[in-house]
């Protein structure tokens, strides 16, 4: 599909269904490749980075950018996760139940495909509350929360007082 | 003394309540409130002429984007939670006095000006459910469908003179308006085409004009409530001046109203700005640069200042406005992640609550010198009784 033709379809017929998932309208953050990196099993932090560091450096080779960034070290896991259950929470509920913005819990993002959510997460959806998020977050830490996401999403730590 | 020890003399004497601990002396509500702590489902009962936390319910659910209404004598507290639980907290004995999941999702509610009814608006199922207030037994439940089997998740609802309600449907673009004075038989008025996305509204604390904001579209759509036939205007249409909007990482709250004398302050959508508007003429009179995009524009109670904080990731700072000059005259930085504040019921302090430092803030707002502070987990909303008295709170 011609990526421009995707945008414009999604600005013209998209953005009035806020109930439609993120994923069904998103245009593709990475229009040359599809990513097919599989979901992260739950386990701890480093653990996991570690597996999705080769899946990330196999399906990324021609995503230049992505690649050179690698994927967010665990301090910055830390603040994106405690990003995600707090502000990303304040359309999509503490416990990612949803809200304005649809539910991101494992079930309810059983169906959708990786590239487009991490899209959805760095670019957002014109024509829904979906804000893009590229200021805060690198195309790297977008894909690490959609993988996170759609694993089942880590447990937020308790901030020492 | 124990408090099981306590227990056992209230037969006996209530003068001995007096001294035992977590059972206060009989006292009055009006120096009372609440604080949300959202990661915990707790909500802290506080004393705002002590500045003191008194006692922790907890229990409450999910209180993620958790709202509250007080009952008429300001005992209660009515807690909406994010996982459609309905709670009543007894601010003296510091109990849950009662709960109901009424529903999947919940985002706030209001209570009627009488006391007796409580709503809830809900996403899932989108629409509102009306509540006895003593018993929290179901009273009406109206869903808001706008097309057959398709519901809107419901925003901006407000108390209306009489038991009547009104709202803003987000995926219909409408506001409704439902009387429930004949409980068995409540009549909704429908206004379509307010404009795109309404996220939020607020009624004039005369009741009269009911405004919603427009995500959808720069402005606002307005009802004249006292008009025999409602109808919608829009007001600071185009705002925005067809210029690239900013990216929204959190929804304004329009709820804490802020109108100060004749002049409406609102937040901008995807703009760093406070929209100023004339409310006999419902046109905009300025326009007030600030640190970030608003979240809440509320004003002290007195109306001369009006206090804003902001999103992610400006939401730091708190910026304090003067009315008589439409100046920023204060930017205050009380802690990370500022979530929303709450003036003592003549305004002289305005607590201030940090999520990300857990701390909530008394501030003077003649002097801005920090009073006290307190530690709540991850603190957001926060409630004094006072609310019970005022329309749209």
């Amino acid at each position: 599909m011609n990526p421009l033709t995707h945008i414009k379809d999604m600005r013209n017929h998209c953005g009035e269904h806020l109930h439609m998932s993120a994923a069904h309208c998103a245009p593709p953050l990475f229009t040359m490749e599809k990513l097919h990196a599989p979901p992260l099993p739950p386990g701890p932090p480093m653990h996991a980075l570690r597996r999705w560091g080769a899946a990330l450096f196999l399906g990324l080779a021609s995503a230049g950018a992505l690649a050179q960034q690698g994927a967010p070290d665990a301090a910055r896991q830390k603040e994106l996760v405690r990003m995600v259950r707090q502000d990303c929470g304040s359309c999509h509920g503490l416990y990612l139940t949803g809200g304005l913005g649809p539910a991101l819990t494992r079930e309810a993002l059983a169906d959708k495909p990786l590239d487009s959510m991490a899209a959805t997460i760095y670019g957002g959806r014109p024509g829904t509350p979906m804000a893009p998020w590229k200021a805060m977050l690198s195309e790297a830490d977008a894909l690490w929360i959609a993988q996170q996401l759609m694993a089942g999403f880590p447990e937020p730590q308790k901030d020492p007082r | 003394m124990k408090r099981r020890d306590c227990l056992a003399l209230m037969g006996a004497s209530s003068l001995l309540l007096a001294g035992c601990a977590g059972m206060p002396a009989a006292t009055g509500t009006g120096d009372l409130g609440v604080i949300v702590a959202r990661s915990t489902g707790t909500l802290a009962i506080v004393n705002t002429s002590q500045r003191t936390l008194l006692a922790e319910v907890k229990g409450l659910g999910d209180l993620s984007h958790a709202s509250v209404v007080f009952s008429r004598d300001g005992r209660y507290a009515f807690v909406f939670g994010r996982d459609g639980a309905l709670t009543k907290v007894d601010l003296l004995t510091h109990r849950i006095a009662g709960r109901v999941m009424q529903a999947g999702n919940s985002i706030g509610g209001a209570i009627s000006a009488d006391g007796r009814l409580v709503v809830a608006q809900n996403y899932t199922p989108g629409g509102i459910k009306a509540f006895d207030s003593a018993t929290l037994e179901l009273v009406a439940d109206i869903p808001a469908e706008y097309e057959p089997g398709k519901l809107s998740r419901v925003v901006g609802l407000v108390d209306l003179p009489g038991h009547r309600f009104a709202y803003s449907l987000f995926d219909a673009d409408a506001i409704w308006i439902s009387d429930l004075s004949d409980r068995a038989n409540p009549v909704t008025t429908k206004l379509p085409n307010i404009g795109r996305q309404p996220y939020d509204a607020l009624v004039t604390p005369n009741g009269r004009h009911y405004i919603a904001g427009l995500f959808g579209e720069d402005g606002l759509a307005m009802v004249d409530l006292w008009e025999e036939k409602p109808r919608v205007r829009r007001i600071l249409g185009g705002y925005g001046r067809g210029q690239e909007p900013l990216p929204v990482y959190k929804m304004p709250h329009l709820r804490g109203w802020a109108v100060a004398g004749r002049r409406a302050y609102l937040p901008a959508i995807g703009r760093h700005e406070v929209l100023v508007v004339d409310t006999d003429t419902w046109q905009e009179v300025g326009r007030i640069p600030v640190a970030g995009q608003p979240v809440f524009v509320m004003a002290r109670p007195d109306g001369r200042q009006v206090w804003v904080n902001f999103s992610v990731p400006d939401y730091h700072r708190v910026q304090v406005i003067d009315t008589t000059t439409q100046k920023i005259v204060r930017t205050l930085e009380p802690g990370k992640a500022v979530l929303h504040m709450e003036f003592t019921p003549r305004g002289e302090s305005v607590w201030i609550s940090s999520r990300d430092d857990h701390r909530v803030s008394v501030i003077d707002t003649q002097t801005f010198a920090t009073q006290a502070t307190m530690t709540v987990d991850s603190p957001s909303g926060i409630f004094f009784t006072s609310r019970a008295a005022r329309v749209g709170f």
